[in-house]
């Protein structure tokens, strides 16, 4: 389905997102308020893509359209800048979906507080692809038994991860240790030397503490 | 009373100084030390210098327990979004935003913002003065002459 979405802030994010909001055949606008870059952005991104003006400003707002905009997007470098154009899209133009820009990490509560609630923070993009990295393929531990003899891991395979098609009598595991658990397409399964991982397997390990980082090296180590 | 403003521009430091000849305690915020030269040589205020939108920096000036906030600057989207960080965050009720956009600030005193619209007032004092009609509680110079079809 086709929307009218209206992008504000002619910066790399803006530019990047309008490219590709036209390209999956989006009617797009963009409002951004220095004429010389708008002038540029007309010329990268075709006319009836660019609107020179203040995206704050309720004239303007009225000329681009926001009456009839199925999403506002802010994204210029300034958090009040952003509050403010989504604020007005919303109580002024009754626009159903707003998204904003976040700049300074300490003010998503703020715009949460004020009704914004989709908000997109470049910290919090990063810190979530951080995360994501975290959790695929590391081994985290998640509990000891035997006053710290034992320690249980557990693993979410990535893609990436070397054990993808490999059977579990063909993975060199630490002596001691086992694979004991296997989660996978929302079911628990039992483990076997035939078991065969597959990306997005979610697998449960037990090993002797004092082994725990070998068999991290197993996990992780693309050589081994 | 416990003032603070933020913005030490013209209007900002003229209300500061005003007020702190009353002897009410001011804090004036400015995130540009040459504002601060407005309030003279011996500052009858205490300063904070940095970004108004920074909660640190509201923190520090004890916004919360305040009995009053300014939002004076040049910004409108800054006063604005000061304004209703202090009201929500520091839970300060009586809050006056400066606004240049007569529209901004007609749209924003619909959202229960009390917003002072300069151009708006001015022109409405000078018709008041003119007719010779009593001036009226400020809020209410917002609207004259600003009427537009959405």
């Amino acid at each position: 389905m086709s929307m009218y979405i209206i992008v504000v802030g002619g910066g790399n994010v803006g530019v990047q997102l309008t490219k590709r909001l036209i390209a999956r055949g989006h009617e797009v606008l963009m409002l951004e308020k220095d004429s010389r870059q708008a002038q540029k952005l007309g010329n990268l991104l075709g006319e009836k893509h660019l609107m020179h003006g203040d995206g704050c400003d309720i004239l303007t707002q009225k000329e681009a359209g926001f009456k009839r905009a199925d999403i506002v997007v802010s994204v210029t470098g300034e958090d009040e800048d952003n509050l403010i154009c989504c604020q007005l899209a919303k109580e002024v133009w009754n626009v159903n979906r707003v998204v904003a820009r976040v700049n300074d990490p300490a003010h998503e509560a703020v715009f949460r507080e004020i009704g914004i609630d989709d908000t997109v923070s470049a910290t919090g993009i990063i810190y979530s692809l951080i995360d994501q990295q975290i959790a695929s393929d590391e081994l985290i531990p998640v509990g000891h038994l035997h006053k710290g003899h034992v320690e249980i891991v557990e693993s979410i395979l990535s893609e990436r991860s070397h054990l993808i098609g490999k059977a579990v009598r063909d993975i060199p595991l630490p002596q001691g240790s086992f694979i004991v658990y296997l989660f996978r397409d929302g079911n628990g399964m039992q483990v076997n030397g035939d078991t065969e991982f597959r990306p997005d397997d979610m697998i449960v390990a037990m090993v002797p503490t004092a082994r725990a980082e070998e068999l991290r090296t197993v996990f992780t180590d693309v050589n081994s | 009373m416990k003032v603070v403003i933020l913005g030490c521009g013209r209007s900002g430091a003229s209300l500061a100084l005003q007020l702190a000849s009353m002897n009410h305690s001011v804090t004036v915020i400015d995130r540009n030390p040459e504002s601060l030269r407005r309030l003279g040589k011996t500052y009858p205020c205490r300063i904070i210098l940095g970004n108004g939108l920074d909660l640190d920096t509201l923190e520090k000036a004890e916004v919360k327990g305040c009995d009053v906030f300014f939002a004076m600057t040049r910004g409108d989207n800054t006063n604005l979004m000061a304004a209703q960080i202090v009201k929500r965050n520091f839970s300060v009720e009586r809050v006056a935003v400066k606004v240049a956009d007569p529209l901004r600030a007609e749209a924003y005193r619909k959202l229960g913002l009390f917003t002072i619209n300069a151009a708006a007032l001015l022109a409405g004092m000078c018709r008041d003065w003119l007719l010779g009609e009593e001036f009226k509680p400020i809020d209410t110079y917002n609207v004259d002459g600003v009427e537009v079809e959405l």
